[in-house]
């Protein structure tokens, strides 16, 4: 029995890491391929030496797919390529694509040369890794091979995010990677047809919470940073160079055109500089809105905002800043924080989840007294508030592109072990398709029971067409055929052609029976008795009156003689090929009870 | 189908499976020609001009657009037309025609595989149409509202994305490399396979290189829209270009670029780019007037996934894919939507200006054509080679301004379709006629003709060619169920078969083998019994069968199953086995077997079932 095998080696009942094997077919696909924030030791990366045991990857795999460029979707791709060895196709979407190795170097630099890690990955590996990207476009199907196909979907979730398809046959499967049903200010929302997968493997970051309107956040949102600025205080934005920066941008942008606000807003130099420029080159992936009018006014032109000067920070008066990362545990954003902490004006609004044993995980779980570096105790004294502005589905969402794809099953990813099941029963209990939720490293396996597709001859088809196209419920017609099967070739034909085709000869294979009747008329006389009676039995069928004074019914030949020695019995005899079987066999039976009286 | 007298305007229709797909719909405008300039100021001069029809609006658009429209409607109602497929921004001028006059309904619609321009191409639809608005006797053409409905049912697609139509074909785009956006079509079931090119490119410009591979094995290759001038190489043609503009400006007059918004512009702006900084001319003010200048040029730049590799590059970096964004932002690059407002006080001479129509007939470019004309300083360089340049300037005439024409046209040539036709094998060829003999004015020239094996089948207008293939499969499913059931028998080695009896389903032009449902119990609830229902349905079909009966083991196994006083007679053909006690004969011979008995079932199903013991069922 065919089946589809799904192994999480990353992401399984956990959030991060994300890097999923599914066999489909005979066919092996490696979804994801990212890193974990939580570690710093070989946790980090999903660990691949599970896939072959001792072989190279490169014969096992057919191919790898990038969902999105966040490095828990794809950090672990140079280490994966380079330097496990990897030397197949990676597919991604051309977004992914451009900002994929920014994100990757980034991440680099920090393990390297701040954290002095050895034996990590290299710019050059990266450079490596990515030439061995194709990219993809939306709904473009890619043939990866003669059997294995895969197609990207708008996932919404990030520029560039897509959502993708894997078939062989007519298996599939659908793997989401991040997405988000709700259209936001940038990105649309995730969209997907009716393609009826065997598997949809969705991620369920937010499998139990249904979001509250995204508008009151968003009022929320201005309303604090607004209160905040009027009573002269600073307030910093800790976020990650592409997603919500950008949103949380227009947002403010908006905002402070509405307003006629002066107050400034800068925006760290360096990667989120760089990934506006990326927004603004590919308008073709965010929203309708944005989309329709970058000819007037591109969105990621921003007016108010600037870039941020280190120096800036040192400022009088209010101002709002945007700086990296976006979980405080280095870089400029942490400088910021420790420069304003002391000050109960200011205030840091984290808009995403935060990682264990990030300083940002620390103060929203409301630690005031925070230990830095050298023993120094930094107080706490600006406000901190939390809003969350993560790009996922929520619960809502995700039984809304279940129910879009109508997949047989669901397979959950990428959450929390205890929402998973509580989404898991929902799915089952109001969807009423099977839900599975493997740990890393566990195996689900599906059977799934493909249909054969044959090349059937046309004049078959439109014979049988032609014979009835209304589907009957009571009386299904039957399709008769010869399947062809040669080498891998299978084709159906009528049994005629096959026979032809073959060389073979029909064996006619044909009964007559002796039947006998009383009647003391003429040999014509009986037949044409017979053929009256049949008339009247047999309505549906042909009945026929030969010249000769034989009588036909369909193709089944009687013929009336009259043996010598008797002249009140007649002999019927009925002929008919074995293909008329049926008809005959009644046929017989029917005489053999005799013919009615005639009317006469 | 052919529709169009125009080798590079094509419009075909191919019905295939029972759906109607037409190939483009491109306006043939040279027709334009025959009428006068539309000037901004009435021009005195212009009108007493003899030679040339004064019949400005109805007449003139009736010529145009009606002619092929009503051969439309001659060859074949168009409201059949289930899907309009358009190759390139050129081609679907006529649309607004179409759907406005054949109440060619939205359900199907017409799928703009452009994608990456399809925004922009639609803002760019309109801009000689904005131009001829204003003209109230263009009105009759179409209007805005009609270019919006219209575009209102143009579905985008993107390269190598899969359509079904109606579960019967599907179609592909496939990028054809010639402009931003352009493609070519696959139209395939799963056994027959038409390709489409339509305006295609080797040359590498800016857009995504041609997608060869795809076209490979097909079944029909429809070939149109190749170069208009297979005489001129298109790089020299730049150079030329390049040179007399320097040469121009730096005598101190103007240039005008008659072209179209979109399309080789960019590539020019690409190479002036280059080419100004080297001579020296980097302060010369480069005017681009249209009506959607700016977002045509706004619009190049963010499609960077629909171009070349180097340009796809260069967006990662992150920077613009094209040079023209910088002569923007250093004010090299001024673009205006029409001559009024801030491009008057903008203007500076000496200058360079594109701007459209290139049959100098409508648009901005009237104006600078009478603006310049006089001074022998100014040159005007043709590079669209859709229009004459001659009949073009010939209102115009006497003109002192300098008139160098300089197409550009980078559409396949006849050297590179030989050898793209060696490379994709397609079965047949089938093109315009046109393009299987040599150009009328070069009729020495043999190599500007299609050269290939088996000879090019070549179409006329409306004129209807049927293509030369013959289905003879179609693709069905069988139910794993169905397919558990099946016994297949090894008849020949490799080759195995197998009977199959099953309901067909048939549902959005998909087949579907499931197996056929178990013989209904006889319902007891019907008590009045006709004798018509024992009737059996004749419409079961007994399988065919095949081989031969061996006498002597068929005898034996007669014997086996209690028939004693087997007789065997040996006849001329094969063989009369006679059961006497049953008073029944059985003939067999090589390719029948003939039971002779009496009206006795029983008998005869015991014997039927022991000679198809003997025989293989099909």
């Amino acid at each position: 029995m065919p089946e589809i095998r799904v192994t999480p080696l990353g992401a399984g009942q956990d959030v991060g890491r994300s890097c999923i094997l599914v066999s489909i077919a005979g066919k092996n696909v490696m979804l994801d391929c990212g890193m974990h924030m939580g570690f710093n030791d070989d946790r980090r990366f999903p660990d691949f030496s599970y896939i072959t045991q001792n072989g190279r990857l490169t014969d096992f795999l057919d191919c790898v797919i990038i969902s999105h460029f966040h490095l828990d979707h794809c950090g672990a791709l140079p280490y994966f390529s380079e330097m496990v060895g990897y030397d197949g196709p990676i597919y991604m979407t051309h977004p992914t694509q451009a900002i994929c190795p920014i994100l990757l170097e980034d991440y680099r630099k920090i393990a390297v040369d701040k954290k002095g890690e050895a034996n990590f990955f290299t710019s050059q590996m990266i450079k490596d890794c990515m030439k061995k990207v194709v990219a993809v476009h939306l709904h473009q199907t890619v043939q990866v091979d003669d059997e294995l196909e895969i197609k990207a979907y708008y996932a919404g979730h990030v520029l560039g995010a897509a959502m993708f398809q894997i078939k062989v046959g007519s298996e599939s499967v659908v793997y989401t990677g991040d997405y988000n049903m709700t259209p936001d200010r940038h990105l649309g929302a995730a969209w997907i047809d009716k393609c009826r997968p065997n598997l949809l493997i969705t991620e369920s970051t937010y499998a139990t919470t249904i979001r509250d309107s995204k508008r009151c956040r968003e009022r929320d949102f201005l309303k604090k940073v607004h209160e905040t600025v009027e009573r002269g205080g600073k307030v910093l934005i800790p976020v990650f160079a592409l997603g919500r920066a950008q949103e949380l941008c227009i947002l403010l942008e908006t905002f402070w055109e509405r307003m006629n606000l002066k107050v400034p807003i800068y925006f760290s130099t360096g990667l989120t500089e760089k990934a506006n420029h990326y927004y603004k080159l590919f308008i073709p992936w965010t929203n309708q809105k944005i989309r329709k009018t970058f000819v007037q006014r591109n969105m990621f032109e921003f007016k108010h905002i600037k870039a941020f000067d280190r120096a800036f920070a040192d400022n009088p008066g209010p101002m709002v800043v945007f700086a990296t990362p976006g979980m405080l545990h280095a870089g400029q954003s942490l400088q910021i924080f420790r420069k304003w902490a002391g000050n109960e004006k200011n205030m840091v609004i984290m808009p995403g989840y935060c990682v264990q044993g990030t300083v940002g995980h620390e103060i929203l779980s409301g630690q005031r007294k925070l230990e830095m570096e050298g023993r120094q105790v930094l107080e706490v004294k600006m406000q901190v508030e939390y809003m969350s502005f993560s790009a996922h589905a929520d619960a809502k969402g995700i039984m809304q592109l279940v129910g879009q794809a109508e997949p047989e099953s669901v397979l959950l990813v990428h959450g929390e072990a205890k929402k998973m099941e509580f989404l898991k029963q929902k799915i089952e209990q109001e969807l009423r398709v099977s839900c599975y939720m493997p740990a890393n490293g566990e195996t689900v396996t599906l059977p799934t029971s493909p249909s054969i597709p044959v090349g059937i001859s046309l004049g078959l088809l439109k014979r049988e067409m032609a014979q009835g196209l209304l589907p009957e419920a009571k009386k299904p017609r039957l399709l008769h055929g010869t399947l062809i099967m040669k080498d891998s070739n299978f084709r159906l034909v009528s049994s005629e052609q096959a026979l032809k085709e073959l060389g073979l000869a029909e064996h006619q294979l044909r009964f007559t029976c002796r039947v006998h009747l009383h009647d003391t008329r003429k040999e014509q006389e009986t037949a044409l008795r017979v053929y009256s009676h049949l008339k009247s039995v047999l309505k549906d069928h042909c009945v026929q009156h030969l010249p000769d004074g034989s009588v036909t019914v369909e193709s089944v030949l009687l013929q009336a003689a009259a043996p010598s020695e008797d002249p009140g019995t007649k002999v019927l005899l009925v002929s008919w090929t074995y293909q008329d079987e049926e008809l005959g066999s009644f046929l017989t039976s029917l005489l053999k009870k005799g013919l009615p009286q005639a009317p006469s | 189908y052919c529709l169009s007298g125009h080798p590079t305007l094509p419009c075909n229709v191919l019905k295939f499976k029972s759906t109607t797909i037409m190939l483009d719909c491109g306006l043939d405008m040279t027709s334009t020609l025959n009428f006068l300039p539309l000037p901004l100021v009435q021009s005195p001069r212009l009108s007493n001009l003899p030679g040339w029809s004064l019949k400005d609006g109805n007449a003139f658009l009736d010529k145009i657009y009606i002619i092929p429209s009503l051969s439309f409607r001659r060859a074949n109602n168009l409201s059949t037309v289930d899907v309009i497929l358009i190759s390139n921004y050129a081609l679907y001028d006529a649309l607004p025609i179409h759907t406005r006059h054949t109440g060619f309904t939205a359900q199907c619609m017409p799928r703009n595989h452009q994608c990456q321009k399809a925004q922009s191409a639609s803002l760019l639809l309109p801009s000689p149409l904005k131009d001829a608005v204003e003209v109230s006797t263009w009105r009759r053409c179409y209007t805005m509202q009609e270019v919006n409905s219209a575009l209102s049912k143009i579905q985008l697609v993107g390269y190598s994305q899969k359509i079904e139509l109606f579960g019967a074909v599907q179609v592909t785009p496939l990028s054809s490399g010639y402009a931003l956006g352009s493609s070519n079509w696959i139209i395939q079931s799963h056994y027959e396979k038409v390709s489409y090119v339509s305006g295609s490119s080797l040359l590498t410009t800016h857009p995504q290189p041609m997608d060869q591979a795809s076209l490979k094995n097909s079944d029909v290759l429809v070939l149109t829209g190749l170069t208009q001038i297979p005489t001129a190489n298109p790089d020299g043609m730049v150079g030329e270009f390049c040179s007399n503009l320097a040469l121009t400006v730096r005598n101190g007059g103007n240039v005008l670029v008659p072209c179209y918004p979109s399309g080789v512009i960019y590539d020019l702006l690409e190479c002036l780019y280059q080419y100004i900084d080297s001579a020296g001319l980097s302060s010369v003010p480069l005017y681009f007037i249209s009506p959607v200048a700016n977002s045509s040029l706004e619009f190049s730049q963010i499609f960077a996934e629909w171009l070349c590799h180097n340009k796809q590059s260069k967006v990662y970096l992150p920077e613009p894919p094209f040079p023209h964004a910088e002569l923007i932002q250093t004010n090299k690059l001024k673009h205006y939507p029409s001559i009024h407002g801030d491009f008057s006080n903008d203007f500076r001479q000496p200058c360079v200006v594109f701007t459209g129509h290139p049959s100098l007939r409508f648009g901005d470019v009237v104006h600078f054509m009478e603006l310049w004309g006089k001074s022998s300083l100014n040159t005007v360089i043709f590079t669209e080679p859709d229009f004459s340049y001659l009949e073009a300037l010939a209102p115009y005439q006497p003109l002192a301004m300098k008139c160098i024409y300089c197409p550009i046209d980078t559409r396949l040539n006849f050297i590179q379709v030989s050898k793209l036709l060696k490379e994709v094998q397609p079965l047949h060829v089938v093109c315009p006629e046109q393009y299987t003999q040599p150009p009328p004015a070069q009729s020495h020239r043999m190599d500007l003709m299609i050269d290939c094996q088996p000879p090019a089948m070549s179409y006329r207008r409306a004129e209807v060619l049927a293509l030369p293939f013959k289905r003879r499969y179609e693709k069905i499913e069988i139910m794993p169920e169905l397919a558990d059931s099946l016994v297949p028998m090894e008849i020949k080695p490799g080759i195995s078969l197998a009977t199959v009896s099953a309901v067909l389903h048939t549902k959005d032009n998909k087949h579907l083998l499931q197996p056929p449902p178990r013989p209904a119990q006889p319902t007891s609830g019907k008590k009045r019994k006709r004798v018509s229902d024992d009737v059996p349905d004749c419409k079961v079909l007994k399988p065919l069968l095949s081989g031969s009966i061996p006498v002597e083991q068929f005898v034996q196994t007669l014997e086996k199953h209690g028939f004693s006083d087997i007789k065997v007679e040996d006849t001329a053909k094969g063989h009369i086995v006679l059961l006497q006690e049953a008073e029944t004969l059985i003939q067999i011979e090589e390719d029948s077997t003939h039971i002779i008995c009496d009206n006795d079932e029983m008998l005869r199903v015991r014997l039927r079932d022991l000679v198809l013991k003997f025989l293989q069922k099909f």
